[in-house]
């Protein structure tokens, strides 16, 4: 297969809500950013994917909102309805399937103009599930306390993720929410769903991201030094709650498993430099670490205690601040992207990380983690 | 090195105003087994799926991740594509890059819609700009009204020249079992029914309907070995030019035009009139059978009306159009633009049973849908070079 | 923001979309909410090739691809696997539940998958993970998985 690499990326500030703002003018500024990130014109590139979703917009054909505004008007265009990274899955494809050559790759969402309860309510199956009511953050408490009857991860180990993530926040000046907090700050704040209290939830952002990703023939053409994407790879589990085992996900192993095998990564733990992992609460940080195998089973709240996961830590996670300390919905993968990006080129200021020459983007779709997509981005073709 | 992309399967379900008798999943499941079985494949042949409808419809978040247990995607990677009513064609063209970058050797292509469950305009309407078109929209057959109305006093075309249109689509319905409505109807039948919009009679426009489809594209390394004479795809082109209505230049379609130009370059086409075999078009009205085919370059400026009339566009005819019966005949919207792709393929294949048209070496799939955007590929028997 | 907006209160435009869903039950689910309403039995579906028994019912099964004809019924009791309690009103719950709710993902015994419930006639600081369940069927039956009201403590 042909090599492609991401060779701008532009975001905007994550904010609770931008009211001057419609969606257009959200991709109109991410476009614009990465762009000029790239030293390119409009006209350099070759087609757009941009990656939305009608739920979250309250529109059908979410994708017409940004299209014109993406530069779309007059090139090929498709949209993909997911999280960030799959949206950026398919853009590369469409570098390296002969038809193009640069690939301007969107995603946006507003939060704030969203009722996320009822959106995401609206996951559960129709007929068996919608009924009773339960939405993404009743469904993730109910996972995380799956998780940590099996592992024995406690609440302090949770809470320490939103204390580090959002302290990271503090040295990232695009996050919303950068905050000193502490340990107990988290788990006297307001319980939401037994057991993630508020600070153990993402808030529901606007926001808007826009990557480039072009074909190795290309890459070099531009002012970034390319970002390689060694491996890519994503994989659904089982969609009723019922049929998983949620203390798990088998779909992320999955996907781990073959994207550490495209990269030619034989220890995950020690090649891996830094990495943005889907954190929309506190728990699926350290579930997600131990089930890609970059911590062992059941272990990932002893290391965060240890200190292994902060900027300055042996495996640097969500120096960003994490989607925890900002999290507009879809274009969080793309956000996870910019920053490993960002890592790897040694431009990502206040919060980078020492040594950055492999970097793990990771995103999720659908309830509870029931879809992942793990890419591997390298300095090194 | 990318890989060169041939459609080894293709399924459908027969398509119904309403399927009471399976949920969603299960819909899609019949075209996915369909598909799998036109292809002698089994599921853990497939290495990923795209999957596409139109959200509004079903009331489904996250329908990738819901439809497994019907699309097969447990513990594969499956990822959704949607455009609005260009999504059946978007899809395929996705199926197309994923297979085609070297990434996956078999990938399943799903369109789907039940479109019964819900109300098909109130949900089109939320498609516009809340603040600028959506008050003063009213559903698909008013835009569809104006571009006809354009055309008309553009190029003197008349209501007649439409219903001929339906009355060739609805014939060729009668070939294929597939199709929704598989009745014939004559020029005084279509216009004397019911005034939709000025000048749209209800016999110009598509139902709505119930309907999957699924199709296998598997890259040029293991094609031939599945499918002796698969489908190869030349080409691909997509134009969402609009967001607002007030934008589009009403009496031509322009997301046709820039596509299709593109189309024939990339693939060398230099007289899409002669060398095209086949067309089924996404054309989800009558007028816009007359509109778009001038735009795609097959006669001039309107020229459509007369090309018609002589018959060249019915089975038998030197370009037959939409020999499945189209759009016209059946309509589940999220499926239609894939409908299209696989009666395309079928036609290239040799499968299209009592609607096959003769000797097929090149053939045309769009999509249509959103704010006048179109989306196409151009299949062909021969390898492409 | 660019200048020219400098002094301009951004507009708010609220809407709502209203989009109503009826959505086809299908054969499968149609028997299997009969059968729960008309005879307060939860039942499942087999398949004959990997003896899995599906609850909520499938028509095929998902990881054979064959379809299930094999109807089975299923215990009202079974296992709590892991529950979660909300403790505030989010906006999808229905109106007649006041939080704190509590959902739990059970197994039924006879089953091969859980379903999700409500846990009710407990306080949520004695739900333990293991716990066995029975459940309640509703008073008045409409053929939907309301029908079962709730599952309470064996």
């Amino acid at each position: 297969m042909d090599r492609a690499a991401i060779i701008g990326v532009g975001t905007t500030k994550i904010e609770k809500s931008k009211v001057g703002e419609t969606f257009a003018d959200m991709a109109w500024e991410a476009v614009n950013k990465a762009l000029s990130d790239a030293g390119m014109t409009i006209d350099d590139i070759d087609n757009v994917v941009t990656t939305s979703s009608d739920f979250w917009d309250g529109r059908t054909i979410s994708c017409m909102a940004v299209g014109d505004a993406s530069g779309a008007a007059h090139k090929n265009v498709s949209c993909v309805e997911g999280d960030g990274t799959y949206g950026a899955f398919y853009g590369m494809t469409r570098s390296l399937s002969g038809s193009y050559k640069t690939t301007l790759v969107t995603g946006h969402s507003k939060g704030s103009q969203s009722v996320s309860s009822l959106i995401t309510n609206s996951a559960f199956d129709s007929i068996y599930e919608r009924a009773l009511g339960m939405d993404m953050v009743t469904a993730c408490a109910m996972q995380a306390r799956s998780y940590m009857h099996r592992t024995k991860t406690t609440p302090e180990q949770l809470a320490l993720v939103s204390v580090k993530n959002h302290g990271n926040a503090l040295k990232n000046p695009l996050s919303q929410l950068p905050m000193k907090i502490t340990v107990k700050d988290v788990l006297e704040s307001e319980m939401i769903a037994d057991p993630l209290h508020k600070l153990d939830c993402s808030p529901i952002s606007d926001g808007c991201a826009a990557v480039i990703i072009a074909h190795e023939s290309v890459a070099a053409k531009f002012q970034q030094k390319p970002v390689w994407i060694k491996g890519v790879s994503f994989c659904a589990d089982s969609f009723f709650f019922g049929d998983r085992d949620l203390s798990r996900a088998k779909a992320l192993t999955e996907a781990a498993k073959k994207v550490y095998a495209m990269a030619g990564i034989k220890n995950p733990k020690k090649e891996i430099d830094v990495a943005e992992i889907y954190d929309a609460f506190t728990y699926q940080e350290l579930m997600w670490l131990e089930e890609m195998g970059l911590v062992d089973d059941a272990m990932a709240g002893k290391l965060l205690e240890k200190g292994e996961f902060n900027i300055d830590g042996r495996l640097p996670v969500n120096a960003s601040g994490g989607l925890l300390s900002g999290h507009p919905v879809i274009a969080a993968g793309l956000y996870s992207m910019a920053a490993v990006v960002r890592q790897i080129r040694g431009d990502a200021g206040g919060f980078q990380v020492k040594k950055a020459k492999t970097g793990l983007v990771h995103g999720v779709n659908g309830l509870g983690g029931q879809s992942h997509c793990v890419f591997i981005l390298d300095q090194d073709k | 090195m990318a890989k060169r992309v041939a459609i080894v399967g293709t399924g459908q379900t027969f398509h119904k105003s309403h399927r009471p008798d399976v949920n969603g999943q299960e819909l899609i499941n019949e075209a996915v087994l369909r598909a799998l079985d036109d292809a002698d494949l089994k599921m853990k042949d497939i290495d990923a799926i795209v999957i596409g409808n139109m959200d509004h419809f079903e009331g489904i978040n996250y329908v990738d991740c819901w439809s497994v247990d019907g699309s097969g995607g447990t513990m594969k990677p499956i990822i959704k594509l949607t455009t609005g009513g260009t999504t059946g064609c978007t899809v395929a063209i996705g199926g197309y890059h994923l297979v085609g970058s070297g990434m996956f050797d078999r990938v399943l292509i799903i369109g789907w819609e039940k479109n019964s469950e819900s109300d098909t305009t109130g949900a089109i309407t939320t498609a516009f700009d809340p603040v600028w078109d959506r008050l003063v929209f009213a559903g698909a057959i008013s835009g569809l009204a104006a571009e006809a109305q354009a055309y008309i006093a553009r190029y003197g075309a008349s209501e007649r020249d439409g219903a001929r249109v339906s009355v060739r689509d609805r014939k060729h319905a009668m070939n294929n079992p597939h199709a929704q409505l598989r009745k014939e109807v004559s020029l005084e039948e279509v216009l004397a029914s019911p005034m939709l919009a000025d000048p749209i009679h209800l016999l110009d426009v598509c139902p709505r309907s119930d309907g999957a489809c699924a199709v296998i594209m598997a890259s040029e390394d293991v094609a031939e070995k599945i499918c002796p004479k698969p489908d190869w795809i030349w080409g691909t082109a997509a134009r969402h030019s609009y967001s607002y209505l007030g934008d589009a230049d009403y009496g031509r379609l322009t997301s046709m035009r820039e596509g299709s130009q593109e189309l024939w370059k990339k693939a060398g086409i230099k007289e899409p009139r002669k060398e095209l075999d086949v067309i089924e078009l996404y054309q989800p009205y009558s007028f816009g059978g007359l509109i778009w085919i001038e735009d795609m370059g097959i006669v001039g400026p309107g020229e459509a009306p007369r090309y018609i009339w002589d018959g060249n566009t019915d089975m038998g005819g030197e370009l037959p159009i939409n020999p499945s019966g189209g759009v016209i005949a059946t309509n589940p919207i999220g499926a239609t633009g894939l409908i299209r792709c696989a009666e395309a393929a079928m036609q290239v294949m040799g499968k299209a049973e009592e609607r096959q048209v003769p000797d097929v070496n090149f053939a045309f799939s769009s999509g249509f849908g959103g704010c006048w955007w179109t989306d196409m590929i151009l299949h062909g028997k021969k390898k492409p070079k | 923001m660019s200048d020219q907006f400098q002094g301009i209160e951004p507009m708010v435009y609220k809407s709502k979309i209203n989009v109503p869903y009826s959505w086809w039950a299908g054969d499968t689910a149609s028997k299997f909410y009969l059968t729960l309403r008309d005879e307060k039995k939860i039942t499942g579906t087999k398949c004959a090739a990997c003896n899995k028994v599906f609850l909520p019912p499938r028509k095929v099964c998902p990881s054979c691809f064959t379809e299930n004809t094999q109807w089975v019924n299923i215990s009202d009791e079974g296992t709590v696997i892991t529950f979660t309690v909300a403790r505030r009103q989010f906006a999808a719950i229905p109106h007649d539940r006041k939080v704190p709710v509590i959902w739990g993902l059970i197994k039924l015994d006879g089953a091969d998958t859980a379903m999700l419930h409500y846990l009710d006639e407990i306080k949520p600081e004695n739900v333990k993970i293991g716990m066995r369940v029975k459940a309640v069927f509703s008073e008045g039956r409409k053929g939907n998985i309301r029908d079962i009201s709730h599952f309470k403590p064996v």
